[in-house]
């Protein structure tokens, strides 16, 4: 890393994945795994110390998954000089002012994320290119809260989300409604992770 | 006794290693060279480059002597490698109006600027086969080095480029394209998605596979989508490649590429109100590799017809059809993959067939 | 686990290419079924060969995993031998016969008969992506077609095979249609294998290379093969045994072994057959001088495999 400024500049970024191939792709493998059993919960098999308020999972998937190819948008609370330079020196990702122009969000408020309509949902042919959100939350747990039912899920399941609007479920109903089209969200607690495709029914229960 | 494509690791290997053998041919024969290749094979090397998307002579060269002489071969062992480099920078437009020209010619002017200037082709070789290099053995003392030529014009302006000032030919734009502002999209890093608009088909031409092109420019010529082509100019020479590095803010040029390049003016388009004007297809190509330079811009000509208000009626007008065929390691791969097993499928289609042919006969039909 | 192959990344592709392929991975499991674009590269293998299934594998496997490689359900084919090799080579992980030991199995045309479970993946080769392309060759209607869940042609061709032959003709590559939205081409299996797609218990995902296409069937995912009521989707079947193991469950390849009309009916998955041979299954001609020499055959490039793999 280059430190000749390092007296008259900010200090360097926070170190990113020890090992960029290694970690990556068991980062990936996790990811992989929580968006293909919706309602599992993984554990974070690095050890990363992003800057605040970045918490450890969310960064990580970031740096799995972004690079100079991918667009993305912070959200009010993850607004941190700290947190932009970190990501562009470790993913080089370009960040954009509005939802509508992301591939990726960074959500660092999950209370506030009462509408999905401002991220792409892709188009009609092509709904992939609907946004993928990775949102901190402060907790997950797998035996209580919600109930979760769609591909991945041998009949149903439950998942709890500490920091959601209590009115996800109805906000999540309408993005489903758009399937094929729509956003995909990864929850991220800063040790567990668990995702919500667009395939998958969130129900109070 | 049966054999069919199973074997081993054991049997892949001495595959490959006859192959080698049978690669270098006679040992009492000199191994060629990389370097007399890539000089004495230029053309062959040229589309090696061209089509393998990746300006590296010595690398080609050694390609085709990997692959026993088989361009096709070479060209997958470039795009291979190629995927393996990291992408440093994105070059500028190279201008090819600054380019050091060896060879200019137009059909469409008896003279103009800067002149016409043959240079090194096949055009008016009477295609007699030459005894005399069979007769070459290493030093070859029959072809004097070249008199010292008469320098060319410092100053050659496109053809295009003059018709353009005058109004005759439509204005080169980026009206083709379905979002002229976004960056020049990349062939190679992602996915190829219909319509493609014009930048993207002009990538995908300039290393389409050279016979494609020429039998689908071939067509037409015939009538399968008629463009009434002229060759307004074909430049072969060498340009210079810049970079803008961030950390200087301005050109620098970073090598020099030899490329050949094909301006065709075509059937004129105009109204009531918009005066005539001549309309454009353009060929840009590695190498010295002006048949399918003008392939080439044949073939972006015809496929303009939907913007240019034409009707779509032949195959060399179809965006679809001609950019999802046009590369030659994804046909050759696909077409030669029929050789690798079939053969679940095909008992598949096996007890399918006896199963109809059993209910057909009436021998009792199965479920 | 081998060493990789100095100077080569592992798994061959560099880190940001895998991180496009590992960016369409997750859409595609978001959206079972369909097609997502991928800048596919120019892998060292040709086209056809499974270029798009070996982009997916490179992209996911780590060193933890134990990979196994079939074609036509066999692992001693040369393709499949090739491209174990392969991984090898790139990413020096382990490889595997083993329908259990393996974490990760890579496929043309098959899926293994031994029931895969939740802490398996399996990734299919896959040629022509779009199940609808030979009723409509162009993308542009296809992707429509999609978008719209339009699914006409399709049950047109299928009724003009009813109407032609007195039943559906497609014995391989038999459309199906997933999580009830998006009708999937499950790649050239054989029907035989649909059923064993849905509501799996494991994770599936499908490269086309050349087509630059992924898709996926997430585990526990709805996937029914298309019919009519009066003419129900069946599977192939066969009024006899593997000649080598005398399974009666597994898929029956006809191998030749004379010109007089001679036939030995092997299980195309060869290691479900030589599971059940080594638990001293013998099938009707096991013994036979073809049976003998066939078993020969597979037993050898079993060694090889075992030789060349020192974990």
């Amino acid at each position: 890393m280059d430190t000749r400024h390092a007296t008259n500049a900010a200090p360097a970024p926070a170190p990113g994945l020890a090992d960029p191939v290694f970690d990556a792709q068991r980062l990936f493998r996790a990811a992989l795994e929580a968006l293909s059993r919706p309602g599992t919960i993984q554990a974070l098999p690095v050890d990363l110390t992003p800057p605040a308020p970045l918490t450890p999972w969310a960064a990580a998937l970031a740096l799995t998954l972004l690079d100079l190819e991918t667009p993305v948008w912070l959200d009010p609370a993850l607004e941190a000089q700290a947190v932009r330079d970190w990501l562009r020196f470790h993913a080089g990702c370009p960040l954009v002012a509005t939802p509508d122009e992301a591939a990726f969000a960074l959500v660092g408020d999950a209370s506030a994320l009462d509408d999905l309509s401002a991220f792409p949902i892709g188009a009609a042919e092509y709904p992939d290119q609907g946004a993928t959100l990775i949102v901190q939350v402060a907790g997950l747990r797998a035996d209580a809260g919600w109930t979760l039912s769609g591909p991945g899920i041998k009949g149903r399941t439950r998942l709890a989300v500490a920091g959601l609007p209590a009115a996800f479920p109805a906000i999540w109903a309408e993005n489903a409604a758009l399937h094929p089209q729509g956003v995909d969200i990864f929850l991220c607690a800063p040790h567990a992770l668990a995702a919500l495709p667009r395939s998958v029914t969130v129900r109070e229960d | 006794m049966y054999v069919a494509v199973k074997g081993g690791e054991a049997a892949i290997d001495a595959a490959h290693a006859q192959l080698a053998a049978r690669r270098r041919g006679d040992p009492d024969l000199a191994a060629l060279t990389v370097a007399q290749i890539r000089d004495q094979m230029a053309l062959a090397v040229a589309r090696i480059m061209a089509e393998g998307s990746l300006y590296d002579p010595d690398l080609a060269a050694l390609a085709l002597k990997q692959a026993w002489g088989d361009v096709a071969e070479a060209i997958f062992l470039v795009r291979a490698y190629r995927t393996t480099l990291p992408r440093l920078a994105v070059t500028r437009p190279l201008d090819t109006a600054a380019m050091a020209v060896q060879r200019r010619v137009s059909a469409t002017f008896k003279d103009l600027p800067g002149g016409q200037v043959l240079g090194p082709t096949f055009d008016y070789t009477h295609r007699l086969i030459d005894f005399a290099l069979a007769a070459e053995h290493g030093e070859d003392a029959s072809n004097p080095p070249p008199s010292a030529e008469e320098p060319l014009d410092a100053a050659m302006p496109r053809i295009a480029d003059i018709l353009d000032t005058d109004g005759l030919i439509e204005p080169e734009t980026d009206a083709d394209d379905p979002d002229p502002d976004a960056p020049v999209p990349d062939l190679t890093r992602a996915p190829l998605t219909f319509p493609a608009g014009r930048a993207l088909r002009l990538q995908a031409l300039a290393r389409g596979d050279e016979g494609f092109l020429l039998s689908l420019a071939y067509s037409s010529q015939r009538g399968h989508g008629t463009t009434h082509p002229f060759a307004g100019e074909i430049r072969m020479g060498t340009v210079e490649v810049e970079i803008i590095p961030e950390d200087l803010g301005f050109p620098v040029t970073i090598g020099v590429v030899t490329v050949t390049e094909c301006q065709m003016v075509n059937q004129f388009q105009g109204s009531r109100t918009a005066p005539p004007q001549f309309t454009r297809g353009y060929g840009l190509v590695f190498g010295f590799a002006e048949r399918k330079a003008m392939a080439m811009a044949l073939v972006d000509r015809a496929l303009r017809a939907p913007d240019l208000g034409e009707a779509v009626v032949a195959p060399v007008q179809d965006e679809e059809f001609v950019l999802s065929h046009l590369d030659v390691v994804e046909a050759s791969g696909f077409v030669q993959h029929l050789k690798l097993p079939h053969y679940v499928d095909f008992q598949a289609e096996l007890d399918a067939v006896r199963r109809m042919r059993r209910a057909a006969s009436g021998e009792g039909a199965s479920s | 686990m081998s060493q990789p192959d100095a100077g080569v990344t592992f798994g061959y592709l560099d880190e940001q290419t895998k991180r496009m392929i590992r960016r369409a991975l997750l859409k595609a499991v978001a959206i079972p079924g369909y097609q997502v674009p991928f800048a596919g590269r120019e892998m060292p293998l040709p086209y056809g060969w499974g270029t798009g299934g070996i982009q997916v594998t490179a992209s996911i496997i780590g060193p933890e995993d134990v990979l196994k490689v079939i074609d036509q359900g066999a692992d001693d084919t040369t393709n499949a031998v090739s491209i174990r090799r392969f991984f090898r080579r790139v990413a020096g992980v382990r490889t595997t016969e083993r329908t259990r030991e393996a974490t990760l199995i890579q496929t043309r045309h098959r899926i293994p008969e031994t029931p895969l479970g939740p802490g398996q993946i399996l990734v299919y080769q896959v040629p022509i992506p779009e199940p609808l392309r030979f009723m409509e060759p162009r993308e542009t209607e296809t992707r429509r077609m999609h978008a719209l869940a339009d699914y006409g042609v399709m049950h047109v061709k299928l009724y003009e095979d009813i109407a032609h032959y007195g039943r559906v003709a497609t014995s391989y590559d038999y459309p199906v249609m997933v999580n009830g939205r998006h009708v999937m081409a499950p790649s050239p299996i054989p029907k035989f294998d649909n059923p064993k797609m849905h509501d799996a218990p494991f994770l599936q995902l499908f490269g086309a290379g050349r087509e630059k296409r992924i898709y996926a069937v997430p585990p526990h995912t709805s996937v029914v093969s298309l019919d009519f009521e009066d003419h129900p989707f069946e599977v192939q079947g066969w009024d006899r045994v593997c000649d080598l193991c005398g399974a009666d469950d597994s898929y029956l390849d006809e191998v030749v072994t004379d010109d007089i009309g001679g036939r030995l009916f092997v299980c195309s998955d060869s290691d479900y057959c030589a599971g059940r041979r080594a638990d001293g299954h013998q099938g009707p001609a096991a013994a036979s001088a073809a049976g003998e020499a066939l078993a020969d055959t597979m037993e050898q490039v079993a060694r090889e495999h075992a030789s060349e793999d020192p974990a």
